[in-house]
């Protein structure tokens, strides 16, 4: 890619990593959650190869530690849910924790929690999709 | 609202035409870009910004992914042979189509117009959502807590797709 676009994105990929956890973030108060907030995540990361090729990264190592997130992140799901089986009326996905004032930062109980997540399990999942087909075409290339 | 839906729809419509006739391969994706974008503002208007922000990201990372296949395969369609095949595969396909029109239009008659009725389930979700759930955002509380089955289902879809790609695209194994 050319100089402009090398000098400009390192600059807006930052803003949109940030604008991504702020959406994840703020999922139980307005529009987005985990679903939006992860694939905003993604798209920054998305743009920082696209600009500076593939070459400038150890994309080996990056789809290894990608996938390794998303398998945590979704075990991590699983295991909040799992822990509803252990307090109050003991059913799978049960809202354990305190759900405090409605439309504090905090509150909701665990849905904040299942919101951030989420949001690694979907961020982690578009970019192992797509690095994966960048390293097919390096490799295939050769 | 309907007036400006109904312009976008058009749009779509024919951009999703040109799609499929188009020369260049390039264009053809360009025109599949116009009916995602359109989506995006019609969830806009339906009054769906979650949906819409999804939309708009998915679509970029879509688009840009079908760019690169056309930018590294080939820019030109393949021609089209009439043979017989082809034929029976065109009368198949209008059956096929005729079938399902007649059942979409027995369908639509028992439907009511669009966002006049709420289903008995759905008023009890958004009456009693904020005061069992604590989240202000109806569709975050929905899909965490009312259906939180859905949500990892779908994470789970997610992940198998991830790996899916990940199985099919291994060079190494190959070997």
């Amino acid at each position: 890619m050319s100089t402009i676009v090398k000098r400009v994105t390192p600059l807006l990929a930052g803003l949109i990593f940030l604008y991504g956890i702020y959406i994840i973030l703020h999922g139980h108060l307005t529009p987005g959650g985990g679903f939006a907030g992860g694939a905003i995540i993604a798209g920054a990361f998305i743009l920082l190869i696209l600009a500076f090729g593939s070459s400038a990264l150890n994309l080996k190592k990056e789809v290894a530690g990608s996938s390794n997130t998303e398998s945590i992140a979704l075990l991590m799901v699983v295991v909040l849910a799992l822990m509803a089986l252990l307090f109050g009326t003991k059913v799978f996905f049960f809202n354990y924790l305190p759900k405090g004032e409605p439309g504090e930062l905090l509150s909701a109980g665990v849905i904040p929690l299942y919101n951030i997540f989420i949001g690694i399990e979907v961020a982690g999942a578009i970019l192992t999709i797509f690095l994966a087909l960048v390293i097919f075409k390096e490799e295939s290339s050769k | 609202m309907e007036l400006t839906i109904s312009i976008i729809l058009g749009f779509m419509i024919i951009g999703a035409i040109y799609a499929l006739h188009a020369k260049d391969l390039l264009s053809a994706v360009m025109a599949m870009g116009i009916v995602g974008y359109g989506l995006v503002i019609c969830f806009l208007l339906l009054k769906a910004p979650d949906l819409a922000i999804v939309q708009i990201v998915v679509e970029t990372i879509t688009l840009v992914i079908m760019v690169a296949v056309v930018l590294d395969s080939t820019r030109e369609e393949l021609a089209i042979t009439l043979d017989r095949r082809a034929i029976l595969q065109m009368i198949a396909g209008f059956i096929v189509f005729a079938g399902l029109f007649y059942f979409f239009i027995l369908a639509i008659e028992h439907l009511d117009p669009l966002g006049a009725h709420t289903l008995r389930m759905s008023e009890t979700y958004v009456n009693g959502a904020v005061e069992l759930t604590g989240s202000v955002n109806l569709v975050t509380g929905v899909l965490f807590d009312f259906r939180a089955y859905d949500t990892l289902g779908e994470a789970v879809i997610l992940y198998t797709a991830a790996l899916g790609v990940l199985t099919l695209l291994r060079i190494k194994g190959k070997k």
